[in-house]
């Protein structure tokens, strides 16, 4: 009986494995279109363009409103007529957020379907793990991911949209700076995002003369952070940095609350979606965040250069899939905005040409600031593409001491 | 650590572990009257949680779980009628196998109805932010709401098992269903109820934690995971061990924080797992000897 018994659990620990591991990353159907907005021009050629996004999965809130978004962008460029004449073709594909499925699509994108650029993918790990493979397919790559090792070192045809983690985490500290507060901790997912950020906030904080009191990860799948937190109350902090872009971003500032640790909670520019705050309730409000314009589009001054932009692109995206803009759908509106860009600029649309263009544009005003790109400057933003935020009742503010 | 830490770390644990501990209830029915492990088990809890989410917006919410378990438990019905009947002469390896094939199929079905976004149910009393305080830590009143439901369906289970003829005659299947079913007992009907009633605690459960762990489509299969290694910790079948070892492997889980990096403790919990198959492959709270299998 005993071994019976033995020998059925050890059926059900593969089991269990297989359910953690396998099944877990494999969302097989993608919600939305293999393919939308194909429609090949009857002359030119159409111009291929991969997407690679977190359409499903943890890193939804990203990939979703950024397959939209470009979904979008491709359709009111192609009804225009194209770019210089060629009609796009986007492929999307959903890598669920994983890194392995995000290169075999990479790998698919760039040796079958032989396009010209891949915008995408949404988060940091698997930006990293393709960045090779696309330097390598001299295959233009435009990331919508945020971590600054994307673009340092510099891959010639390797681009990315958001702003960079570096001038987030200086905006935390200035601000910290302001409010007076010198020792902190500092929660991260284990991801490549939050790995990132916590290596940038290590590094700035002495800058600002601010001290990092601990560190701790959690996984990102975590649906209880009152353990984690407990042992950064036990160091005595003035404030905690949250640094990721999972749905814990809204446990965190719940779970604070509940074990009484009443001190400002900063964000990193992850939790710039208002799903994020709903999720939150209450407990979001206070938070305070860096985070591009596109979610105080409504409230900016009438002369800032974004305005126009933001609004049209808020509009149009928010009629059209009755849900809230985020501003992750905004880095997938940049990255289509470069390679059009870079298109025109080039008058051709020969990958090599194109990322040449891409390289000197200037002046592009996008939804996450306005890109100066440079031969050592593949991201373009600088630290003013960054407004600090805060929610107020549920809904983003600018933030005001 | 200073004392009113101390207390917060168990707080927490108790906050983790009764989570753990509800969903560990659900595997039990199943496995007390088929003797399978039903690997859908944490899928029964989200689509729980998610008929109520999407009935509470018209509905108030005690009336929206109550929809949920009835909406739910018929789920459970059904999946056992289509997909567990039909197998003729099935071994329990074979059952399991088709358990985790239905998570997969209940999982994808959700992300297609419910899309892929975060939701969660209201807390039952208060807000988010309101706690209770004992000895100078916080602990949030919806765990209190976990624990007092995970006590009330123990106790209605145990009662049920132990005195009812149905719920003897369902642990009947369970010890031998060629013996069960010459005593006149309709082992196919038992089957089918242990399916429903699974299915109708687990919907239950995942409403119940819903405000505290949040409900995405995928996040059946990690809760169920916890939850499959608590049965096992308190002994499968044993609902009443099944709380015991959730608040214990929570409580482990919370003091490894406060002394290793976070990311060591689901090796804490793994490592647990292995230790109890090796050496109390019964469980830790069974008595050598004697059958595990009581509820």
């Amino acid at each position: 009986m005993r071994t019976k018994l033995a020998g059925i659990l050890g059926v059900l620990i593969v089991g269990c494995v297989l359910i953690a591991t396998g099944c877990k990353k494999s969302p097989e159907t993608p919600p939305v279109e293999q393919s939308a907005a194909t429609e090949p021009a009857a002359g030119a050629t159409p111009i291929k363009v991969g997407a690679i996004f977190a359409v499903t999965g943890g890193a939804s809130f990203l990939g979703a409103p950024e397959a939209k978004t470009a979904e979008m962008f491709v359709e009111k460029i192609n009804q225009a007529g194209g770019v210089n004449g060629h009609k796009i073709e986007l492929l999307v594909r959903d890598s669920g957020g994983s890194p392995e499925k995000a290169i075999s699509m990479a790998k698919q994108l760039i040796d079958e379907e032989k396009v010209l650029a891949i915008i995408g993918p949404s988060t940091s790990g698997e930006t990293m793990q393709i960045k090779n493979i696309c330097q390598e397919g001299q295959t233009i790559l435009l990331s919508c991911a945020a971590a600054e090792t994307i673009v340092n070192p510099i891959a010639s045809y390797v681009f990315k949209t958001p702003q960079k983690d570096s001038d987030a985490a200086r905006r935390i500290f200035q601000t910290m700076k302001d409010m007076n507060i010198a020792k902190v901790g500092v929660v991260t997912s284990n991801d490549g995002f939050g790995n990132a950020g916590a290596k940038q906030l290590a590094d700035l904080a002495p800058e600002f003369g601010i001290a990092i009191a601990g560190t701790e990860t959690y996984s990102t799948g975590e649906t209880d952070l009152t353990g984690v937190l407990t042992k950064i109350k036990g160091l005595d902090v003035q404030a905690v940095v949250n640094w990721s872009i999972v749905p814990a971003q809204s446990l965190i500032a719940k779970n604070m609350k509940q074990i009484g640790l009443d001190v400002p909670l900063f964000q990193s520019h992850g939790f710039g979606n208002i799903k994020y705050v709903q999720a939150g309730g209450e407990a979001a409000n206070g938070t305070i965040f860096p985070c591009g314009r596109l979610l105080v589009a409504d409230v900016l001054p009438e002369d800032h250069p974004q305005k126009k932009l933001l609004l049209e692109y808020k509009t149009d995206y928010e009629t059209r899939y009755k849900e809230d803009a985020s501003t992750f759908g905004g880095h997938a509106y940049d990255a289509m905005l470069l390679l059009v860009e870079g298109i025109k600029k080039a008058g051709s649309v020969e990958p090599a040409k194109v990322r040449d263009a891409i390289e000197t544009l200037q002046g592009v005003v996008g939804t996450g600031g306005i890109f100066n790109l440079s031969a050592q400057d593949h991201n373009g933003l600088g630290l003013d593409a960054f407004e600090v935020l805060t929610v107020q009742d549920g809904k983003f503010a600018i933030y005001q001491k | 650590m200073n004392f009113a830490l101390f207390v917060q770390y168990a707080l927490s644990g108790i906050t983790v572990g009764s989570v753990y501990a509800i969903v560990a209830i659900g595997f039990n029915i199943i496995y007390c009257t088929t003797g399978i492990i039903n690997f859908a088990q944490g899928e029964f809890l989200i689509v729980g949680a998610m008929i109520a989410i999407s009935l509470s917006a018209v509905a108030p919410l005690p009336l929206a779980i109550l929809g949920a378990v009835l909406i739910t438990t018929a789920l459970g019905a059904a999946v056992e009628l289509v997909f567990i009947r039909r197998v003729h002469n099935a071994s329990v390896v074979r059952l399991i196998i088709i358990t985790i094939g239905l998570s997969i199929l209940i999982r994808e079905g959700m992300l297609h109805i419910w899309d892929e976004q975060v939701r969660s149910l209201p807390y039952f009393t208060g807000t988010d932010s309101s706690t209770i305080t004992i000895l100078g830590a916080h602990i949030s009143l919806q765990v209190l709401w976990v624990l007092g439901v995970s006590a009330v369906i123990v106790t209605a289970l145990t009662l049920f098992f132990r005195y009812t003829t149905t719920g003897r005659a369902m642990r009947a299947c369970s010890d031998d269903r060629m013996a069960a079913r010459l005593c006149g007992i309709n082992d196919r009907w038992m089957v089918t109820l242990s399916f429903m009633l699974s299915a109708g605690i687990g919907a239950l459960a995942g409403c119940v934690v819903s405000p505290i762990t949040q409900t995405q489509y995928d996040m059946g299969a990690p809760l169920a995971i916890k939850g499959f290694t608590v049965a096992i910790l308190g002994g499968l079948g044993n609902s009443m061990a099944a709380v015991a070892a959730g608040l214990l492997l929570g409580l482990l889980e919370a003091f490894v924080v406060s002394q290793f990096a976070s990311a060591y403790k689901e090796v804490v919990a793994i490592v647990v797992l292995l230790l109890i198959l090796v050496f109390r492959p019964s469980g830790l709270f069974a008595r050598r000897g004697t059958s595990v299998r009581t509820a």
